[in-house]
């Protein structure tokens, strides 16, 4: 047995009182939890316990829903383009991904009730985790754009910066907000130096006798290199041209040149990346990850990608006190900078109480490419896994039932095996909820749940006594036997009664009649009346005696069958038909009755 | 045809229809319900799209619905008619039939009358499945066979024709005030009228083959005796209800259920049609030249997008582009409204050039600039 990699969480259930045993059954989505005395049961309750809430919340249900679409288109794009024409659909797929994610979470900010700020603190970091895994795994950008994209996610989800910015902007003397000064250095600690510089050019205004000063700086500024991916600058020009440019910065601070500024002299300290002046300013950077970022913007702007973990674990070391206990968060982060994509989904798993993000990621990775062929114990891939638990949890909710089916699709090894356990057990109050879970499974030939689901449905339509619908899901499935069933039926009542009931359903049969052997004799006997009624004897009569010789007829008719002959066999010969048949008939008749009274001993049902 | 986006809900879209409007006022529609299913708690709701008038460039966000106002509902929706401005009738899926009063000046709904079990089996629920309203006469059908006549604002029910099938009648349309049409899971359809005092059909109507159960009837606006349907097997059916035992047209239109077919309210040239396999299709005859034609007696290949059929048809002396043939000015367009494959689309409306759907994806889709 393995580890547990994480101590089991206790949940307290209210009701059952303390000290209690309890007894439980493990559902497919929740567990059913009784309070019980081993002997004899005294409670009169079913707790059902429940860890996925997520599923029943309205808004996250927009996720799952246009998720959904995402995740089957996803699954259409072509095995057999080449990688690098589809590398930038996997990234469009990555970014409409997210955007349905912050859309979702722009949605519960505006409900703005304390419930759902834990959900929107979780989208916030499931949302920080994607992009970087897009950033590292997906686009996997080498280095010099490396470091622009992760300056890209910096800059996303640190927005505090715009809105200080814009309170700052809005005063009567912005150059004098007690803000103003913050703003300059979370931009450049951002790298956006042109708007580091429009601001400066503020302060610039209020002093001019420090013009000179802030003019070395605004030129450092708007002199910083920064790659172009596009551009026809190769990342060894660039790295020379940035160290230039270092230098020169250096000199200026070495040079005093803005002693007499502290915020200057600053600023001119983070230009040079130099850590303890970046340490002072925590709570500006605010996490240890746009520490890194800074760092690296300052430091080393050509990193490469192999070489970001060695950045990462040492500004997690340094940013972190030594008492402070990294959150999850931190752990997947950092397992994503070592790019290590099995414990980033392994740690996922855990601190998550849905397997949504999980399995969307992995999925997606998937068809990167990215994940090695990893054995579990139970045989399936790491992606097939996640799916399966997720469309799984999906299928106990009473309507995302129908998403769940589209992943089944999707899992090669288990998918169907898990869809037809579960779609046999989606509860069907109307008709229009059985032929949408019929077509699911006529779909995928799953004749044994299409006939099970036809049967449950036609023996409640019999039971109600409407024998047309019985009949036209028996026809769905083909169900011979049931259709005999519906016939005897049919057959009884008129034995009863001596009328048919439900004319306009026996009338018009059509080809379904050949259906059964019973529904055929049934149609055939309806017909006869028919024909006897529009007074038709001749045709009646030969259909009558195809009747009693094809032996579709059951034994139990047999009676009827001769007693309706009775009359036939009265009327004038109007032609001469079959006079030996006839004949062999009335003979038939006088043996058969005579045998019938003396076996039977009463003639009737 | 401009892109329409998804608006997603977060419930199951069963119907959805659009409001009706006053033709003397020159309204647009505005304002559309929504009944959903399928949900622990299933709601109907109003929404809004705002006005036309605006510019181009704000077309997309302008469109997008806005909630006005919901209300719970008891069961699925299975139908929803609009019996007035102010009032909607729903079917539930437990055979209750409810009269809402939408009070635009609060944004609120009260139920306004309620006939709790109108269709039920002796020991249970029967859903009611389809409603049908011309002020203030509602007729409802059920699974239980029945078919009930109500008068709003009359607490009991005026006529019921009890077994009226042996099996759930699916759906049901006026075809003239004294006429109903319905259609039933065995394939038939069957035409009452009221004036009789029997309680059978005056007339059944069925294809000849195998009896596939239809879903969705509608009557052509203009030429009474024109009937649309569609199947399980996701065939559009175009029957003359005046002669003969069978449809006029068959067209593979669907490759599952197809839930509704309408024909355009005022443009009865456009037909369309939603299924079980996401699709929703735009039907068009060409109507320039004098026969217009669309139609041949029998079985027509499937369609394809943009495909132009040529048909062969017969000559008829009535003038409808639905049901006359001459072969060589035949054309049919059919394209798919929506941008790609969804979940099933379970309802449509359209109204002028505003057309509206819902999904089991739980989105709706709103187009307001069909090409009719």
């Amino acid at each position: 047995m393995e580890e547990v990699d994480v101590e089991p969480v206790v949940t307290k259930i209210p009701a059952v009182s303390d000290g209690k045993h309890m007894g439980f059954a493990w559902g497919p989505g929740d567990i059913l939890v009784y309070e019980t005395l081993h002997k004899a049961s005294g409670c009169s309750f079913i707790h059902e316990v429940r860890k996925d809430e997520d599923i029943y919340s309205p808004i996250l249900r927009k996720l799952f829903n246009e998720s959904h679409h995402i995740f089957v288109g996803l699954q259409t794009i072509r095995e057999d383009l080449p990688s690098k024409s589809r590398k930038p659909q996997f990234v469009s797929i990555s970014k409409n991904y997210r955007s349905v994610i912050r859309a979702c979470m722009e949605e519960l900010q505006q409900v703005a009730v304390c419930s759902v700020l834990s959900q929107v603190s979780i989208l916030l970091a499931i949302e920080l985790i994607w992009n970087l895994c897009e950033v590292l795994f997906i686009d996997a950008a080498p280095a010099g754009s490396l470091l622009l994209h992760l300056l890209d996610w910096v800059r996303l989800h640190k927005a505090d910066v715009d809105e200080k910015a814009r309170d700052v902007l809005q005063s009567d003397s912005p150059a004098e907000h007690r803000d103003y000064w913050d703003v300059v250095m979370s931009y450049v600690l951002q790298g956006r130096l042109d708007e580091a510089r429009q601001m400066l050019m503020k302060q610039a205004t209020l002093q001019p006798a420090a013009r000179n000063m802030y003019k070395v700086m605004d030129t450092l500024l708007s002199k910083m290199p920064f790659f172009n991916p596009s551009g026809t600058q190769t990342l060894t020009e660039f790295d020379v041209k940035w160290r230039h440019w270092h230098e020169e910065v250096d000199r200026c601070l070495q040079d005093n040149s803005f002693a007499s500024n502290k915020h200057l002299e600053i600023i001119c300290k983070l230009l040079l990346g130099d850590e303890d002046t970046l340490l002072e300013h925590k709570e500006l950077l605010g996490t240890w990850y746009h520490f890194l970022v800074t760092r690296l913007l300052f430091c080393h702007p050509t990193v490469k990608p192999a070489e970001l973990h060695y950045y990462a674990q040492s500004c997690m070391t340094m940013f972190l006190d030594s008492r402070s206990v990294p959150e999850p968060l931190d752990s997947i982060l950092l397992a994503a900078f070592e790019f290590d994509i099995h414990q980033v989904i392994k740690d996922c798993s855990i601190a998550l109480n849905n397997w949504w993000f999980v399995a969307h990621l992995t999925d997606l990775l998937d068809h990167c490419k990215l994940l090695q062929s990893h054995n579990l114990h139970f045989g399936s891939n790491l992606r097939e896994f996640l799916l399966l638990e997720y469309a799984a949890g999906l299928f106990t909710h009473h309507s995302l039932w129908q998403l769940a089916v589209d992943y089944f699709d999707h899992c090669p090894e288990f998918g169907r095996v898990y869809l037809e356990l579960q779609i046999e057990r989606v509860p069907l109050d109307t008709e229009r909820k059985a032929l949408k879970v019929l077509r699911i499974c006529e779909q995928r030939q799953m004749s044994e749940q299409v006939r099970s689901i036809c049967k449950i449905m036609a023996m409640r339509a019999l039971r109600n006594n409407r024998l047309g619908s019985a009949l036209s899901w028996s026809i769905r499935a083909k169900d011979a036997a049931f259709a005999t069933l519906i016939s005897e039926r049919f057959l009884q009542d008129y034995c009863t009664r001596g009328t048919f009931s439900d004319l306009d359903l026996i009338d018009n049969l059509g080809p379904a009649m050949l259906l059964s052997d019973r529904l055929t004799f049934l149609g055939k006997y309806r017909e006869f009346h028919k024909l006897y009624e529009e007074k038709r004897f001749t045709e009646a009569a030969k259909l009558l005696l195809s009747l009693m010789t094809a032996k579709i007829a059951p034994r139990s008719f047999w009676m009827t069958l001769l007693t309706d002959a009775l009359p036939l066999l009265e009327q004038k010969e109007e032609e001469d038909i079959e006079v030996t048949k006839v004949e062999l008939l009335r003979l038939a008749l006088a043996r058969n009755l005579a045998m019938a009274i003396v076996k039977e001993g009463t003639v009737g049902t | 045809m401009e892109s329409i986006n998804a608006k997603y809900v977060s419930q199951k879209i069963s119907k959805t229809r659009w409001r009706p409007i006053s033709h003397s006022f020159l309204q647009q529609p505005d304002i559309f319900a929504t009944g959903s299913w399928d949900n622990e708690h299933n709601k109907i709701s109003f929404w809004s799209i705002g006005s036309h008038g605006s510019s181009a460039m704000e077309d997309e966000f302008e469109g997008e619905p806005q909630l006005s106002c919901e209300q719970k509902h008891d069961g699925d929706v299975l139908d929803l008619q609009f019996l007035d401005q102010d009032r909607i009738v729903t079917a539930s899926s437990t055979g209750a039939v409810t009269i809402f009063h939408h009070h635009q000046n609060n944004q609120k709904i009260s139920i306004a009358q309620q006939w709790a079990r109108a269709h039920r089996y002796p020991c249970d629920n029967a859903p009611c499945t389809g409603v049908v309203c011309s002020s203030p006469e509602i007729v409802t059908v059920g699974e239980d066979g029945r078919i009930i006549v109500f008068r709003a604002d009359q607490e009991g029910v005026v006529r019921v024709i009890e077994n009226a099938d042996s099996s759930t009648i699916h759906a049901v349309t006026y075809l003239r005030t004294t006429e109903i049409l319905t259609v039933n899971s065995i394939g038939q359809l069957k035409l009452w009228d009221f004036r009789q005092q029997s309680n059978s059909p005056s007339q059944i109507l069925s294809l000849s083959g195998d009896r596939v159960p239809l879903h969705c009837v509608d009557r052509h606006p203009n030429q009474q005796h024109i009937v649309a349907t569609g199947g399980q097997d996701g065939m559009l059916c175009v029957w003359d209800v005046r002669q003969g035992n069978t449809p006029f047209s068959l067209m593979e239109a669907h490759s599952a259920e197809m839930w509704e077919v309408h024909f355009h309210p005022t443009n009865p040239d456009h037909l369309f049609t939603c299924s079980e396999d996401g699709s929703l299709l735009h039907w068009e005859t060409s109507s320039h030249s004098e026969m217009p034609s669309f139609l041949q007696g029998g079985r027509n290949s499937s369609m394809m997008s943009r495909s132009a059929m040529a048909p062969a048809g017969g000559n008829q002396s009535l003038i409808n582009a639905w049901l006359s043939g001459d072969s060589s000015k035949g054309r049919l367009e059919t394209s798919h409204m929506l941008p790609s494959q969804t979940l099933s689309v379970n309802s449509l409306d359209v109204l002028e050039q505003c057309l509206v759907c819902g999904t089991d994806g739980e989105a709706i889709f709103v187009n307001r600039q069909v090409p009719v």
